[in-house]
């Protein structure tokens, strides 16, 4: 599939504090409407159709894609910080593929 | 010698009238041929009743922020902002991003908590020709909320 997820969120926050994560996947995003110019056959629909944000196991933000999100998807978003402890996200691609990464945040 | 030369150049310009003529003619063909079909107002409407389930929408407490003019369809940024204290009782719990002008009205849909904090939400879309995007908000006491904006598409986004 693809190269490393970018994440973007803070180290720390305050309690309460609203922080924005920001989050980018590289990934062409086949939206199965191309031909190949040679063959003249459409190239099969392979994107990615789910992405999740976690906080210590509890899903803040997820998002359901179609291929009418732009190739490489960039999701920006916000989080009430409430406790320390850890982002989970999820990509999951057409056929089932699924990529992770995980980043801590400390709250005081 | 001279008529020659000139019996051979008149062939080659023949040849290359030939030529440039079935280019034309494979062009034409090629776009008429994959025909494609876009996305009409209508279905986007269909899509919005799906998403409701035939409650009424109404206006207000939705921002959505696009360019007036993309000068690529290929990537559009898009940031949707809803009204709402997002606390436990009252919050957005999903934003829907609709296409009136690509082959599919589906964009995406985000789904929100009240851990959310705040709803705003961006991302980056494709589109295929100058349309009116729509983001739909379903508040979690079931009511929804919609806003709808044009924008120019010089350079089409979904492919060939």
């Amino acid at each position: 599939m693809a190269k490393k997820p970018r994440v973007k969120v803070p180290d720390s926050a305050k309690k309460g504090e609203i922080i924005q994560v920001k989050t980018l996947f590289s990934h062409n995003m086949e939206t199965g409407l191309r031909k190949d110019k040679k063959t003249g056959k459409v190239i099969p629909r392979k994107i990615i159709n789910k992405f999740e944000c976690l906080f210590n196991g509890k899903e803040i933000f997820s998002a359901d894609i179609h291929p009418a999100v732009a190739a490489n998807p960039y999701f920006a978003f916000n989080c009430r910080a409430e406790e320390s402890g850890e982002f989970t996200f999820k990509w999951t691609e057409d056929g089932g593929k699924v990529v992770t990464a995980t980043r801590k945040m400390k709250v005081s | 010698m001279t008529d020659n030369k000139i019996t051979v150049a008149g062939m080659e310009r023949r040849d290359f009238l030939v030529t440039a003529g079935a280019g034309v003619v494979a062009l034409m063909a090629a776009a008429l041929v994959p025909g494609r079909a876009f996305a009409k107002p209508e279905d986007a409407e269909k899509l919005i009743a799906e998403y409701t389930g035939g409650k009424s929408v109404s206006e207000g407490r939705v921002t959505l922020q696009l360019p007036q003019i993309a000068e690529n369809g290929n990537t559009v940024p898009v940031t949707v902002e809803v009204d709402s204290p997002m606390s436990a009782n009252d919050f957005v719990k999903k934003i829907h991003i609709i296409s009136e002008g690509n082959p599919t009205p589906y964009v995406a849909t985000f789904n929100l908590t009240p851990m959310t904090g705040k709803a705003e939400v961006s991302a980056r879309m494709r589109m295929a020709r100058t349309q009116n995007v729509v983001a739909l908000a379903e508040m979690s006491d079931g009511s929804f909320y919609a806003a709808k904006q044009q924008i120019k598409v010089t350079i089409g986004g979904c492919g060939g």
